[in-house]
């Protein structure tokens, strides 16, 4: 099953995506943020909470720019205690926050090479992390796609394990730990085991960890590979990153027009975030999951299917300067049209193949219909049906399952039983329906296709014109406007100084690598 | 017609497939292996429901230590459906054109609405539907209504600050959207949000709404709202509230 597609506009497109992007490039290499800062410093090592339970990175960070010493970036101000101090990096990093070391606005040579040759040593621990999974993962192999993703969100990771645990042997590819409601608008990285979110489980390392061990532990006994995932959007984006890759996750949530629009983050701060971000997850090896399914939460999904497919082209080329193979790009888009709309199953057999062939080697992340969900768990069951005939029809690769009572409650452990049940069942029953199929050149379903990619030209005509930054304001995307110096986490960024130094940053920037050189 | 039974309204009771039978369908899972146990031991919890006639029709195994389960059941006690009292926001349903009419007839200036997902809250879908111009399945939403100025804040906004906001609006209403229920979280940022009417001294000249999934009338004069609307509430609804509300204030 092929949909006849105007590859000139699908170029059009990338190069328009491409016009997008680059005056934020600019602004990328001129700027850091805190979260950047504290992210750098994690993954040199520091680590814990002080006795007020603030984590050091944040102690530090905070120091350096109540002090006006961040300018020259955390590594520098790190690399200056150790080499001159003798300290060890933890202490080193506590002796920075208690303000007890002065930082140069250039590091010294000797500092700056410390800092370098650190950098390298900590990214070769992450990429023996990422050789580990991937071995685990050749060995145990992964289930066929779609990927069944599946949530858990009690609140408490000592509930969530063994949730999760069921899940995994009920069938589940990948376990998502739903973050507790507002962990996205906190500016540091909580610490611990955590047992008291409210919608979801506070992110940290040690709940990553557990539920990583847990995981591959049901892995060995299924003889199955189970992916993880999380959220690394919101204000701790390169924090939680860096945590997820030491941690051994699969996945992250990485969008920070998500955040923007969503979470009313401030568009320099999150892009600026995200793409250090993006850096470390090609690193690692993390598939992001972007969040361009929510548009059609608040837009309409037939009207607005092509904001959809814009801010794809926009993501796609935000993560391909950020070094990001398109088999790390997890674009996502949603079964979000009117269930009432005649041929309304045409038309979402046209978006997810559209954008299926449009990124051909993108594991797409595919999200269930939320928006027109009622309390009615039968209705919705059959609404669930129609999404995973198309998953599979179209051949999607990470499909988070609809479940029963979304719009009712965090799902119950027999709400995933009954959504895999569900999802096994269509994907088995219509396995290689596509391969049986041809899309008719001029019918319902490949007007439809032609119409999204032409719209989706077309305002990325409008946002290439305007710049990203006014389109924003202009509410082109999820009918949501947000002005730039609005919205969350503004203060957190900062301009370089002459004397920045983030030898991560030269390392695994594709830009920065070929200045280095 | 005759022969035809009509429901007892003084003893109501669930309809299955003759009437008053009290018939039920019920579902959950038991964390327990399946096995005769688990089906008996289903069966009995449906029996210390206070149902009667318990039949297990599917037991599925969830997991090799967790059992699902559908039953179905009959209740014996009904309710005196013909003397149940409801509380309810009171006021005439009207269609946009209409809405839009009284209040440039009636109040002559459109009627300033804030609204917002408060706390923690990151779910816009029910204010979104309320107050965007599109609205929802077919109702248009606030901003389309001439009369009105709706300012919508979105998600995740405190407390505080749509008080503020609304002050600064000059706004004849607030309406506050909560959809996450968990550990009920909703109630809290409502109870929250009345603190801040009052400590600003602004509640009663403001026409305070809640609305959300999980939301009744009762609950939200409970918590101390003007009113509260629930799932199958469009703008329409809202904003007919609104002006009647305004008018019994003013008039």
């Amino acid at each position: 099953m092929k949909l006849p597609i105007d590859e000139a506009l699908v170029s059009r497109a990338r190069e328009l995506a491409g016009e997008v992007v680059a005056p934020m490039l600019d602004y990328f290499a001129r700027h850091s943020t805190v979260a950047i800062e504290r992210a750098v410093l994690r993954l040199y090592g520091v680590d814990g909470v002080d006795a007020e339970g603030v984590p050091w990175p944040n102690r530090v960070v905070d120091r350096l720019k109540a002090s006006e010493q961040l300018a020259a970036g955390a590594a520098a101000a790190l690399a200056h205690a150790v080499t001159t101090t003798g300290k060890r990096i933890q202490e080193a990093a506590e002796a920075l926050a208690d303000g007890a070391i002065d930082v140069p606005e250039t590091p010294a040579p000797a500092a700056a090479d410390w800092a370098r040759t650190e950098a390298r040593r900590a990214l070769e621990l992450l990429l023996g992390y990422r050789r580990a999974r991937a071995d685990l993962k050749t060995r145990l192999g992964a289930g066929v796609t779609p990927w069944k993703y599946l949530i858990v969100a009690t609140g408490n990771i000592f509930e969530d394990v063994p949730q999760a645990v069921l899940a995994a042997r009920q069938g589940a590819d990948v376990i998502a730990v739903i973050r507790s409601t507002g962990q996205s608008l906190i500016d540091y990285v909580p610490y611990g085991h955590t047992t008291h979110g409210t919608g979801g489980t506070y992110a940290t390392g040690a709940n990553f960890r557990l539920m990583r061990g847990a995981l591959d532990e049901v892995g060995e006994e299924l003889g199955r590979y189970v992916h993880l995932t999380n959220y690394a959007s919101g204000l701790c984006m390169p924090e939680i990153t860096v945590l997820a890759a030491q941690e051994g996750l699969d996945m992250l949530l990485n969008d920070a027009l998500y955040g923007i629009l969503f979470r009313d983050i401030n568009i320099y701060r999150t892009l600026t975030d995200q793409n250090f971000s993006r850096m470390l997850n090609a690193a690692a090896g993390i598939i992001i999951n972007t969040g361009e399914d929510n548009y059609l939460t608040t837009a309409d999904a037939i009207d607005e299917g092509h904001t959809v497919l814009a801010s794809q082209f926009v993501n796609e080329r935000f993560a391909l300067e950020a070094g990001m193979p398109p088999s790390l790009m997890g674009l996502g888009h949603a079964f979000e049209i009117n269930p009432s709309t005649e041929d309304g199953l045409l038309y979402e057999i046209a978006m997810a193949q559209l954008v299926r062939q449009i990124f051909p080697d993108a594991p797409i992340k595919w999200m269930p219909p939320t928006k027109h969900v009622t309390g009615n768990v039968f209705w919705t069951y059959a609404h669930n049906t129609l999404f995973n005939l198309v998953g599979v029809l179209t051949d999607q690769s990470i499909e988070l399952l609809g479940i029963l009572t979304e719009a009712i409650h965090t799902p119950f452990a027999s709400d995933r039983f009954l959504a895999l049940k569900n999802a096994e069942y269509v994907f088995n029953f219509a396995r290689h329906l596509a391969g049986e199929l041809t899309i008719a050149p001029d019918g319902r379903i490949a007007t439809r296709a032609r119409h999204v990619l032409k719209e989706a030209v077309d305002l990325l005509e409008e946002v290439a014109a305007d710049g990203l930054v006014t389109a924003v304001e202009k509410a082109e995307f999820a009918d949501i406007a947000r002005p730039p110096d609005g919205g969350k986490g503004l203060e957190g960024v900062f301009a370089r100084g002459a004397g920045y130094l983030n030898p991560f940053e030269e390392i695994l920037s594709p830009l920065r690598k070929a200045e280095v050189a | 017609m005759a022969g035809i039974k009509q429901p007892n309204l003084e003893d109501l009771r669930p309809y299955g497939d003759t009437l008053d039978d009290g018939k039920v369908q019920l579902s959950f899972a038991l964390p327990v292996p399946t096995g005769p146990e688990a089906s008996e031991a289903a069966r009995r919890l449906v029996l210390n429901m206070g149902m009667v006639d318990p039949l297990v029709v599917a037991m599925e195994a969830m997991g090799p230590a967790h059992s699902f389960f559908v039953l179905y059941a009959a209740v014996t006690k009904g309710i005196d459906y013909a003397h149940l009292e409801v509380p309810k926001a009171e006021f005439e349903r009207l269609e946009m054109a209409e809405i839009d009419d009284l209040v440039a007839r009636k109040i002559g200036r459109k009627l300033v609405v804030v609204g917002a997902c408060p706390g923690t809250d990151a779910h816009t879908v029910g204010i979104d539907a309320i107050m965007n111009m599109k609205g929802y399945d077919g109702h248009y939403g606030l901003e389309r209504y001439k009369m009105f100025r709706a300012i919508n804040m979105g998600a995740q906004v405190a407390p505080d600050a749509l008080v503020a906001r609304a002050i600064a609006e000059g706004a004849d209403a607030i309406l506050a959207s909560v959809v996450v229920t968990q550990k009920d979280l909703h109630i809290t940022t409502l109870t929250h949000l009345v603190e801040v009417l009052e400590a600003e001294g602004v509640r009663s000249r403001l026409i305070v709404v809640a609305g959300g999934p999980r939301m009744t009338h009762d609950l939200a004069t409970e918590l101390g709202f003007d009113a509260g609307f629930g799932p199958g509430s469009y703008a329409e609804d809202v904003a007919a509230y609104l002006a009647q509300e305004w008018l019994r204030r003013h008039g």
